[in-house]
């Protein structure tokens, strides 16, 4: 597992809202380095809502999140440009840009921040390209692409600058249970061999299974966190029996009977 | 704008492949539209005006009145509402598909301001772009009115000393100076209304509906304070 209990995000009090209308009221958690953390609840709890503000796309109502003691949102300019650096986010829609080719999308990164040589940008770019399998089709368009390979292209993306945090905000929704699995595989092998930190939003249960050290559990009833721990834990111990019936996909009479 | 601005004194920092790519796509791929909307404008001004003028005997003073107006109002104006309607709701659509597919998100996380990225390099595009379209426009009208002087039994090369006696080059300037306003309203309206896109598809119609509405009234009503400023200011 390689986690050493240091945390590299902090999140304190953190409370999110749009408008008046409070997603997480109050939550605070921690993820340490090294470790696959995974964000999960029932939808509408704001599992995403959660991650976009940990990668600063928003500012929160309330509290502060810090990567690396460095508070996201309210650092500004090349501060701001440091921490980003630290980050890579693969989205939803893997959100590669439609008018690149999948190794111009994986270059832009590096062309933006690097001043190295367009040949060593290649060579990097391609690196990742195979590291996530995708080597043969660099000169695709992301539309030539199936749903498994845009978001292999977009981890490849998020690691271009070697971040070590990723942040992937459910990465097998919509895949068949094989390239779902395959997506597990190659999040175990990158953090066990890079050493990357993961933030996964996911209510996927076999991957879950299969990836998460430690899982925080979201509730809209509460807007906060119902359950912390290691799933299998969760699904066999926890004394809150709603979380029970998250973990074993039970609906709620099934558990009442 | 800020980053406009600030694009003006950082020019190792523009995207000038994208630039270049905009500028093809909204200024050399519109010039068939350009031309024949300016044209037939030209051609249907010059009919017009010569049953009226027929009147005084005062046929071939349509040439004064196609160089004074196309150069100075129709050749800038048609051309700014044309490349609006092509252009802007392009640029609305593009950015907002964009931003529905989470794509200015990415560009935002990886510290990359979606201004500098994708408005900056589309306002200096149609900087460039729309006054050599007006130039082209003007052109095509002239062109129209030249059908219709001919076909009344005037030489070209009367309706075009006719032109020249008529018009200064503070006229055609005048009406490029408009055009590179129209250039920033178009291309920053079409942009700032994609990247206010919401969520869904059919907020995506709604940005490019709003972007062409939006930029055909502004470019109408700058055009009326230019008309306006320049009548007092005197050219």
């Amino acid at each position: 597992m390689g986690a050493d209990k240091k945390p590299i995000i902090q999140v304190i009090n953190f409370t999110a809202a749009y408008g008046d209308n409070v997603i997480v009221n109050n939550i605070s958690f921690e993820v340490y380095r090294g470790e696959i953390f995974v964000i999960l609840g029932g939808s509408g709890c704001g599992k995403s809502t959660v991650l976009k503000h940990m990668i600063g796309l928003y500012e929160p109502a309330g509290g502060e999140i810090l990567i690396e003691g460095e508070d996201i949102a309210k650092a500004q300019g090349e501060d701001r440009i440091m921490i980003l650096k630290k980050i890579g986010v693969a989205y939803q829609s893997g959100a590669l840009f439609g008018s690149m080719t999948v190794l111009e999308n994986v270059r832009l990164p590096l062309e933006e921040y690097t001043d190295l040589s367009p040949e060593a940008m290649d060579l990097i770019s391609m690196m990742k390209l195979k590291l996530v399998g995708l080597k043969g089709s660099e000169n695709k368009m992301p539309s030539e692409l199936s749903g498994g390979m845009q978001k292999r292209a977009a981890l490849a993306r998020a690691m271009a600058l070697d971040p070590q945090i990723l942040f992937l905000d459910e990465p097998s929704a919509g895949l068949d249970p094989i390239t779902s699995a395959e997506l597990d595989q190659l999040i175990l092998r990158l953090a066990k061999s890079l050493n990357i930190t993961f933030v996964v939003v996911t209510h996927e249960l076999p991957s879950i299974y299969t990836i998460a050290d430690r899982v925080i559990m979201l509730d809209k009833r509460i807007k906060g966190i119902v359950a912390t721990g290691k799933p299998q834990e969760l699904r066999d111990h926890s004394p809150n029996p709603w979380v029970r019936q998250f973990f074993n996909r039970e609906t709620e009479s099934d558990a009442i009977s | 704008m800020v980053a406009l601005v600030h694009a003006a004194f950082s020019l190792r920092q523009i995207r000038w492949k994208d630039v270049f790519l905009t500028a093809e796509k909204m200024g050399v791929n519109a010039l068939s539209i350009i031309a024949v909307i300016n044209f037939l404008i030209g051609l249907v001004l010059a009919y017009q005006s010569a049953i009226p003028l027929q009147k005084y005997g005062g046929q071939l003073f349509i040439a004064d009145l196609l160089v004074l107006s196309i150069f100075r109002e129709l050749g800038p104006l048609m051309t700014a509402i044309m490349v609006n309607g092509r252009t802007s709701s392009a640029f609305a659509a593009e950015l907002g598909t964009m931003k529905v597919n989470e794509e200015i998100d990415a560009l935002n996380t990886m510290g990359l301001d979606p201004v500098r990225f994708l408005v900056v390099p589309r306002v200096i595009a149609s900087i460039f772009m729309v006054p050599i379209l007006t130039v082209f426009g003007n052109l095509f009208g002239l062109i129209g009115g030249g059908v219709v002087m001919l076909s009344l039994g005037f030489p070209i090369v009367t309706y075009v000393n006719e032109m020249v006696s008529a018009a200064t080059y503070i006229d055609l300037l005048v009406g490029l100076f408009k055009s590179l306003f129209f250039a920033i309203i178009i291309a920053g309206v079409g942009c700032f209304e994609g990247l206010r896109t919401k969520t869904g598809a059919a907020a995506v119609g709604e940005s490019t509906t709003s972007a062409v509405v939006s930029g055909i009234i502004l470019v109408i009503v700058l055009d009326g304070i230019f008309g306006v400023v320049f009548f007092y200011i005197g050219i």
